[in-house]
């Protein structure tokens, strides 16, 4: 299959990596070529991750060989990989907060040996970062950047230490759309210098934009290997990774909003830093209707469902749930009045990792009958009631017993959508309800998400991805910078590119009415 | 599960032909796994105490069999060993509620102090004359222990609650007070003859004891054992329901374990702060009123600040914050105090107390890591 001129740098042949319970890796092949973006695809637990830690050093294969530039290796950690040239650039970044761009590059490096000349390598950093286009400061304090410049430390951190193979997990998941260009351009740029890249995403499109070749792996197996991405189509990938026919057309009844159950006016709030975050949003939401609210990622939309929620007190506005004041309020004011959030932190905010699946259901329903009688507890009901929301929701545990830090990502948004919408809420607000989950996951959620839109729930979905917002909301909000900058309807038809630019814009920061009609 | 990197802690200790990994474990460990490893680490623990007394110039099993039979050898060291062990079963209580919800509540020593005070105040003020029946004496210096106890529960955990001071340092301090405060009762207020001791208690105001019932039943001649093992034993099991199977406890083992998912759920978490502060000051009190009474029957500095508060700590840890466990283990620290007495005062049993200690906290890791061996000879 490949082309014999261009010699493999990697090669894997027959990886197999067991965790308790778990095939991780069953007998995969894997290479990669100078010089080109390999994309690795998968859901959720196909065993992406687990390979590539394989590769780099993290974990040790219990068969199977890796050939790096013709040696047969054996990794035995992370340290003899980067020596090889291997780098990779997990989904949670290792970096120290307090400590400069160029002093995290050099951390752990046996340089400089005594006297910390650092405006030296300050200027190596900075040379490096043009190279490639990573633009970042390397004087600024880690904590002081955004994601995507972590993430862009985090190359350079593998690049400064010579690796000519990155792999890279999940890179997108944390960015805003401008800066996964950014990173494209950064990642397009570094095979033109010859070094080979390994993509793993479970996002089709991507993976379709980006890699020269893709290989597909579903439940710890290949199941495309090293195809052509000129050579493929996404409903072919999609196949390959989930084993059947995805469906991209959501079943969407036509939406019949009733009255405003959500009323936010002139709302004000600062963040956790204490900086202003909402400048004035208003806006509503009916039962019966799916609102979106769409921007890229860090310009408000936490402070908002934080506010609607409870969690956090505004500064001035007025938030209205059917007609009574909720505005700095606690947040068991709120869930007493039919509020069901799905936080955008699930392991830190919307679970307690080491109690059960039943502990963790019963959050929202633990004060009153049937599950508490006179202050105490009944473990019957309760396990009764997780059981039947396990089968109902097909949360996949041995049993409701399990603390739920063992889930995975998908089993563990599945607990949190249980619970919340088990409460039959009047209101949702659902802050990145798919993310990080895998096709057939996302797919899940979509579906409940439109059930409770016909049990005529009023649900305020807050999410990155544009797609799924223009794909479920019957109107979407953008918001930029604390504000709102206008607001579509969605019709039951497919948004139009027109109206996907318009959101776009607005998304940057052009307010709705100053965006020129277009076809004049 | 495969696609959670969060996993870093790959540890090699390289050694020519062996290589040690330890992953993470991913799953459960079954039920007895716990159990085994703590046995065997109290094992290896006595194995390491036993080496340290051989070169010290003992013989270490003579040692342990003394220790043995100073400890659990006849019912009248049995009972001594239990009346050790019910101010440590009370004190670990208070710590193992309070460390539940992670508040590190480092006071019940003061708080057992206050205890003793608060229960000696109803006696001593006097508010309740020295002829009153045991039948209300007891209960309402239960209660007295109790509340003085809570109150200095309370003081560090309004701090927390209100101004967020660090709860380490200020239940820390609150224990220098309460010595202070109980010293200047015991010195100036309540003194007997100048002494540094208050005047006894009289009978009514003490609490039975197994001894009192010798003319009955003969076999109990001797045995010091009081009411306060009742009430120990009674808290517990309180306890445990309160924690495991009460809305409240389920709060409190919520906020324990993600304070941030608790806050989210709607839980007030300043309010519980404060009531898990009283509820664990109150056990402590409780601690130090079932000493007074079942044991000193006077107020005294020294005998009642003699660290049970500390050794409270200690054994809520090695309890794993289960009441019901902390019983077993107040009993085996009760023993271990006692052996004391019996070999030479605070040597070997304290260092087999540390070395335990240690050995239980390290083999902790075994639960939430497994060890691979691997006899891979190739490098590279």
């Amino acid at each position: 299959m490949e082309t014999k001129n261009n010699p493999l740098i990697v090669e894997m042949t027959g990886i197999v990596k067991r965790f308790p319970g778990v095939l991780a890796n069953d007998h995969v092949d894997f290479d990669l070529q100078p010089g080109e973006i390999h994309a690795l695809l998968g859901e959720n637990g196909a065993g992406k991750s687990t390979l590539m830690n394989v590769l780099a050093g993290m974990y040790q294969a219990e068969s199977g060989t890796i050939k790096v530039k013709d040696n047969i290796v054996n990794f035995s950690s992370p340290r003899d990989a980067i020596q090889a040239g291997i780098g990779m650039v997990h989904q949670h970044f290792m970096l120290v907060p307090t400590q400069s761009v160029t002093e995290n590059i050099l951390l752990g490096l046996n340089r400089p040996r005594f006297r910390l000349n650092l405006s030296e390598y300050d200027r190596e950093v900075s040379e490096l970062s043009d190279r490639f286009g990573l633009k970042v400061d390397p004087r600024a304090k880690i904590w002081q950047l955004s994601v995507g410049e972590q993430q862009r430390v985090e190359i350079l951190k593998m690049l400064y230490r010579g690796t000519d193979i990155l792999v890279m997990d999940e890179p997108t998941a944390v960015l805003a759309p401008q800066e996964i260009e950014d990173l494209f351009v950064t990642l397009k740029a570094m095979i033109a210098e010859g070094k080979a890249i390994v993509f793993i995403s479970h996002k089709l499109q991507e993976v379709m934009s980006i890699a020269d070749r893709v290989t597909v792996l579903r439940k710890g197996k290949v199941t495309a290997a090293g195809l052509g991405a000129k050579h493929t189509t996404r409903q072919e990938l999609a196949k390959q990774m989930v084993g059947r026919d995805v469906v991209f057309h959501l079943d969407k009844k036509s939406s019949h909003p009733g009255e405003i159950a959500l009323q936010v006016e002139n709302v004000h709030a600062g963040n956790d830093k204490g900086l202003k975050a909402l400048n004035g949003i208003s806006l509503n939401v009916r039962s019966s209707e799916i609102v979106g609210l769409a921007g890229v990622a860090g310009n408000g939309q936490r402070e908002l469902a934080q506010v609607i929620t409870g969690l956090r007190k505004c500064d001035c506005g007025e938030i209205q749930l059917n007609g009574e004041s909720i505005a700095n309020k606690s947040a068991l004011f709120g869930i007493l009045r039919g509020i069901a959030h799905i936080p955008e932190d699930r392991t830190h905010v919307g679970t307690a990792p080491n109690l059960s699946v039943t502990d963790n259901v019963i959050m929202k329903q633990y004060r009153h009958p049937p599950i508490t009688h006179n202050g105490m507890l009944n473990l019957n009901t309760a396990t009764k009631f997780a059981e039947g929301l396990k089968e109902e929701y097909d949360i996949i545990v041995p049993n409701v017993e399990t603390p739920v830090r063992l889930l995975s990502g998908g089993n563990l948004q599945r607990v949190i959508l249980a619970r919340e919408i088990s409460g039959k809420p009047n209101l949702l607000v659902a802050v990145q309800p798919t993310r990080g989950l895998d096709v057939g996951a996302i797919e899940g959620v979509h579906r409940l998400l439109l059930s409770q839109r016909e049990n005529g729930a009023a649900i305020l979905l807050i999410s990155e991805e544009l797609e799924e917002l223009l794909s479920l909301s019957d109107r979407v909000y953008v918001i930029y910078e604390g504000r709102i900058m206008g607001e579509v309807k969605i019709g039951a038809m497919e948004p139009s590119n027109e109206l996907i630019e318009m959101v776009g814009l607005m998304m940057t920061g052009t307010p709705i009415d100053k965006i020129p009609k277009g076809g004049d | 599960m495969p696609g959670t990197p969060a996993i870093k802690t790959t540890l090699h200790l390289k050694q020519p032909r062996l290589r040690i990994h330890l992953e993470p474990r991913l799953e459960e460990p079954p039920r007895w796994y716990p159990a085994a490893v703590s046995l065997g680490a109290i094992f290896i623990a006595l194995v390491i105490g036993g080496i340290l007394i051989a070169f010290a110039g003992g013989d270490p099993i003579a040692s342990y069999l003394h220790i043995a039979e100073s400890s659990f050898g006849s019912v009248g060291v049995l009972s001594d060993t239990i009346v050790k062990a019910t101010p440590i079963l009370l004190t670990s209580l208070a710590c193992s509620v309070a460390f539940r919800m992670r508040l590190w509540n480092i006071g019940a020593e003061g708080q057992f102090i206050m205890g003793a005070f608060g229960a000696s105040a109803v006696v001593l003020t006097p508010i309740l004359p020295a002829s009153t029946s045991p039948w209300i004496f007891i209960p309402v210096m239960v209660l007295a222990g109790m509340l003085a106890g809570a109150l200095w529960g309370l003081i560090p955990g309004l701090l927390k609650a209100r101004f967020n001071v660090n709860e380490i340092i200020s239940s820390l301090m609150m224990n220098y007070i309460a010595i202070a405060w109980v010293n200047f009762f015991v010195f100036a207020v309540w003194t007997e003859g100048g002494f540094q001791m208050t005047h006894q208690f009289p009978e009514n105001a003490w609490l039975p004891r197994l001894l009192d019932y010798a003319k009955a039943f003969p076999i109990l001649r001797g045995l010091t054992t009081h009411l306060g093992l009742v009430l120990g034993v009674v808290a517990a099991v309180i306890l445990w329901i309160v924690i495991f199977r009460s809305r409240w406890g389920y709060e409190i083992r919520l906020i324990g374990d993600n304070p941030r998912a608790a806050q989210y759920t709607g839980i007030n978490i300043t309010r519980n702060i404060v009531l898990v502060m009283m509820l664990s000051g109150a056990l402590a009190g409780l601690g130090g009123m079932s000493e007074v009474t079942g044991v000193i029957h006077r107020l005294q500095t020294s005998p009642v600040a003699a660290g049970y508060g500390f050794t409270g700590i200690i054994v809520a840890w090695l309890a794993k914050l289960d009441p019901l466990v902390a019983i077993l283990v107040s009993i085996l620290f009760g023993a271990l105090i006692l052996a004391g007495r019996e070999i030479q005062p605070s040597g070997v049993p304290k260092m087999i107390q540390g070395v335990i200690l240690v050995c239980l906290i390290a083999s902790d890791f075994l639960l939430r890591y497994r060890v691979r061996i691997n006899r891979t000879g190739e490098e590279a």
